[in-house]
């Protein structure tokens, strides 16, 4: 495991990488680990193995914060997320060291990937205020009605998180989630999670109301079919499922007419809306005009 | 309203089938109606004006042909059980060479064609369907059950204007919202359910085309007549061959159809179940899929709505197209503090309504679509009572042949019922009543489904915040039941995802 240099011959204090459901930081309530490794085969830590259950608590936590996060203004969700990234670039540093660390690359590359990552939060920051004027419309029916259709969240999404990119994917594909009014449970990378916790503590301190995230860390196989076919989950993005589960993945969401998401990017190309539509609904209001 | 008062002596058995009860209520308090003097006149629409075929082929590649195995299916008049017509039965053979004649029409000639020459065939069809639209009402009618008045005045105009819309969509793709270079999907498969025929037809087939895709639609078991009346519309419109094909049939066509590997999108409205399937059969195929599904719409009226208007919108939610709509308002909530009164005036309303001969142009309710249909009417409607719900039904005498049920109301029903819960696809409402408007949006989304709410309130700032709590894809607001090509329209939850209509409608077939 790295160690911060002890250049005064002192001890560094290590972390322990937990989940992070309903805005705290718990261990797997199965009490399990699974070991962290570089892809040169370093140990970095052991990283909770979240079980079925604690997926299912992610769940009702993310249920219970998706109310008051729907409801929250556009402008306030804007202000909360572009917070993420200023509390993202004061750890710049220390995210970069995990970056690399996680997916085996130079210091260089990671720090890229940190300074995108957190230029997405900025980029999302801006749409919760306008993904409405952009997404909706006023609609000329053949009639004395006024009727206008609004998005709204899809409410509960689960997110399966690229297997690659351990920040950078992560945020690509939370950011869109959560920015629109919903509530997410996400998988991090099972090979690649420990920038994923590290990121929790940024929306821990970044008023994020508690539940609006979850992260689960563990077998992606294993937590996957819970999220897939919980009744209470409106949609799920399969983007960082392995290729071969995702029809399964698929049958398992038909059993409650879930929204799918499979869309596999480069996460260093500029990101689109596309993503953030996916996971909203589209009502229509009708109302007679008259005297 | 039931009783027309024509001044002209009608003969008794002009009388339409089943409208044997007598019509007393028709005239408002206060008007002395002369007792026996207002019998009704049977006023039904000539059918002259259509000409059904004893057999139909399927419609592939600008051809009518018969199934590749010679199978058929007949097609009733559900108001008289009497046969229409027979109906190919398409097989796996004829979705492969439907799919076939699609992609050929997709890469040689509609997928190149500019957009401005899609939308002119797609107007055409809009005339066409205006020009003939009597034609059409009256086929509907005979071939669904539904009264020509809805089949006159909502389906057919509907569809007509369905394709007229999208049509201006067909060369201005650049400009809805989907980047600069919006491409189509490919070969769409498309299943439609009977309540609504043509316009169903409609909704799936004018987005699909004018986006650029071409379609082969498959028509419901029970109600392929104006389908096919539409194929020779395409025809006659100069379509080229391949762009729409019809395969009539059952299940087990659309089965087919929808698991078929040359399709690229798969479109689908009918029940949440099937929908289920259709949905497992696409996993991992990478078929785009839109559904459209079941609903069990809430109708929440406060104790300050119009009376009168809250009741025409109570009806026209529940026994419009004899409530065999996936958004139909078939729960009724009440504010504690009206429910009374407003029940009071819904069954005086229900007094008046005519059941009978759907081509009467004064019928309100006309026949169920099928007997399997009235069976789970039957059933369900009995798990009311089973359950301790009180039924109750104005007079009403049913015609002896055809499918027919009367329309229907359950009061003290708790949300633990099946009639609460389960949609019942019929002229059956089930009350509930609340006292606040918080309960009534706790009881309104306690439903996996999420396709339609209305909301009947004279206070502005509440039918808003009830708007943004309702988990349904449409609200109608002190109306219901309104629908219009440029409103999207479609589900939450279980009732489905993706919208048809409006610009919404046209990211169902576009890869955007």
């Amino acid at each position: 495991m790295p160690d911060t240099k002890p250049a005064d011959g002192r001890l560094c204090v290590r972390k322990t990488y937990k989940l992070f459901i309903g805005g705290a930081f718990p261990r797997s309530e199965s009490g399990r680990s699974y070991p962290v490794r570089t892809p040169g085969g370093d140990l970095l830590a052991h990283a909770a193995r979240a079980s079925r259950k604690d997926a299912r608590d992610a769940v009702v936590a993310a249920r219970a914060a998706a109310a008051k996060w729907t409801a929250a203004t556009a402008y306030n969700r804007g202000q909360v997320l572009y917070r993420v990234a200023e509390m993202l670039e004061g750890r710049a540093a220390q995210f970069a060291a995990e970056v690399a660390d996680a997916e085996g690359t130079s210091g260089k590359a990671a720090a890229r990937a940190v300074a995108a990552a957190i230029d997405r939060w900025v980029w999302y920051a801006g749409w919760p205020d306008k993904v409405a004027q952009v997404a909706g419309s006023a609609n000329p029916v053949a009639g004395p009605y006024f009727n206008f259709s609004v998005p709204e969240p899809t409410g509960v999404v689960a997110v399966l998180a690229p297997a690659g990119s351990s920040l950078l994917g992560l945020v690509s594909v939370l950011a869109p989630v959560i920015a629109t009014g919903n509530a997410a449970v996400v998988v991090a990378s099972e090979q690649r999670p420990l920038p994923a916790v590290t990121l929790t503590e940024v929306l821990a301190t970044s008023d994020v109301p508690g539940g609006v995230v979850n992260l689960l860390t563990g077998l992606t196989a294993e937590l996957a079919p819970v999220l897939a076919a919980h009744r209470d989950v409106d949609a799920i993005d399969l983007t960082g499922a392995a290729p071969a589960d995702r029809a399964e993945l698929e049958r398992l969401a038909a059993g409650s007419v879930k929204r799918v998401l499979i869309a596999d990017e480069d996460w260093a190309a500029p990101p689109r809306p596309q993503r953030m539509l996916s996971f909203l609904e589209t009502k229509t209001v009708w109302h007679p005009v008259g005297l | 309203m039931a009783a027309k008062a024509s001044g002209r002596a009608a003969p008794a058995k002009a009388a339409p089938p089943g409208r044997g009860q007598a019509p007393a209520p028709a005239v408002p308090a206060g008007m002395t109606a002369p007792q026996g003097r207002w019998d009704y006149a049977a006023a039904p629409e000539s059918t002259e004006i259509v000409s059904i075929a004893s057999e139909y082929g399927l419609f592939i590649d600008g051809e009518s042909a018969p199934a590749a195995d010679g199978k058929q299916l007949i097609t009733l008049n559900p108001a008289t059980e009497a046969p229409l017509a027979k109906v190919a039965l398409a097989g796996q053979a004829d979705v492969d060479r439907a799919v076939a004649a699609a992609r050929a029409a997709y890469e040689q000639t509609w997928g190149p064609m500019p957009g401005a020459e899609r939308a002119k065939y797609l107007y055409r069809i809009a005339r066409a369907l205006q020009e003939r639209a009597r034609e059409f009402a009256v086929l509907e009618s005979l071939d669904n059950g539904k009264p020509i008045k809805e089949s006159r005045d909502t389906d057919i105009p509907l569809a007509a204007a369905h394709f007229f819309y999208y049509a201006g969509w067909a060369d201005k793709l650049e400009y809805a919202g989907f980047g600069p270079d919006p491409r189509p999907l490919g070969v769409a498969g498309q299943v439609i359910p009977w309540n609504f025929p043509l316009l169903m037809a409609a909704w799936k087939l004018a987005p699909a085309l004018a986006a650029g895709n071409t379609c082969v639609l498959k028509p419901a078991e029970t109600t392929p007549l104006t389908a096919l009346l539409l194929a020779e519309v395409c025809q006659q419109a100069g379509l080229p061959p391949g762009v729409v094909n019809v395969l009539t049939g059952a299940g087990e066509t659309g089965a087919a159809l929808v698991a078929h590997p040359g399709l690229d999108k798969v479109a689908f409205t009918g029940s949440t179940a099937v929908g289920k399937e259709i949905s497992r059969a696409v996993a991992g195929t990478g078929k785009r899929l839109t559904l459209e599904l079941g609903g069990k719409a809430a109708n929440i009226v406060f104790d300050d709505a119009p009376v009168d208007q809250a009741v025409e919108g109570i009806v026209n939610g529940i026994f419009f197209n004899q409530g065999q709509v996936c958004c139909a308002g078939s729960r009724l909530l009440l504010q504690e503090s009206a429910a009374d009164a407003v029940l009071d005036r819904l069954r005086a309303r229900l007094s008046t309504l005519r059941l009978g001969d759907p081509l009467d142009k004064n019928t309100d309710i006309g026949a169920i679509n099928s007997a399997e249909q009235l069976g789970r009417i039957r059933e369900l409607s009995d798990s009311g009572d089973a359950e301790g719900a009180e039924r109750w039904s104005p007079p009403c005498e049913l015609p002896s042949r055809g499918f027919w049920f009367p329309p229907t109301i359950f009061t003290g029903v708790s949300q633990s019922h099946r009639i609460a819960r389960e949609e019942i696809f019929g002229p059956v409402l089930s009350v509930l009543t609340f006292r606040t408007p918080q309960e009534a949006v706790t009881k309104a989304n306690n439903t996996p489904y999420g396709l339609s709410a209305g909301v009947w309130t004279e206070k502005g700032s509440r039918i808003l915040w009830m708007s943004q709590r309702l988990r349904a894809g449409v609200v109608w607001a002190n109306t219901f039941n309104r629908f219009d090509p440029a409103s999207p329209f479609g589900g939450y939850g279980e009732s489905g995802f993706g919208r048809e209509g409006g610009r919404h409608g046209l990211a169902a077939y576009l890869d955007a």
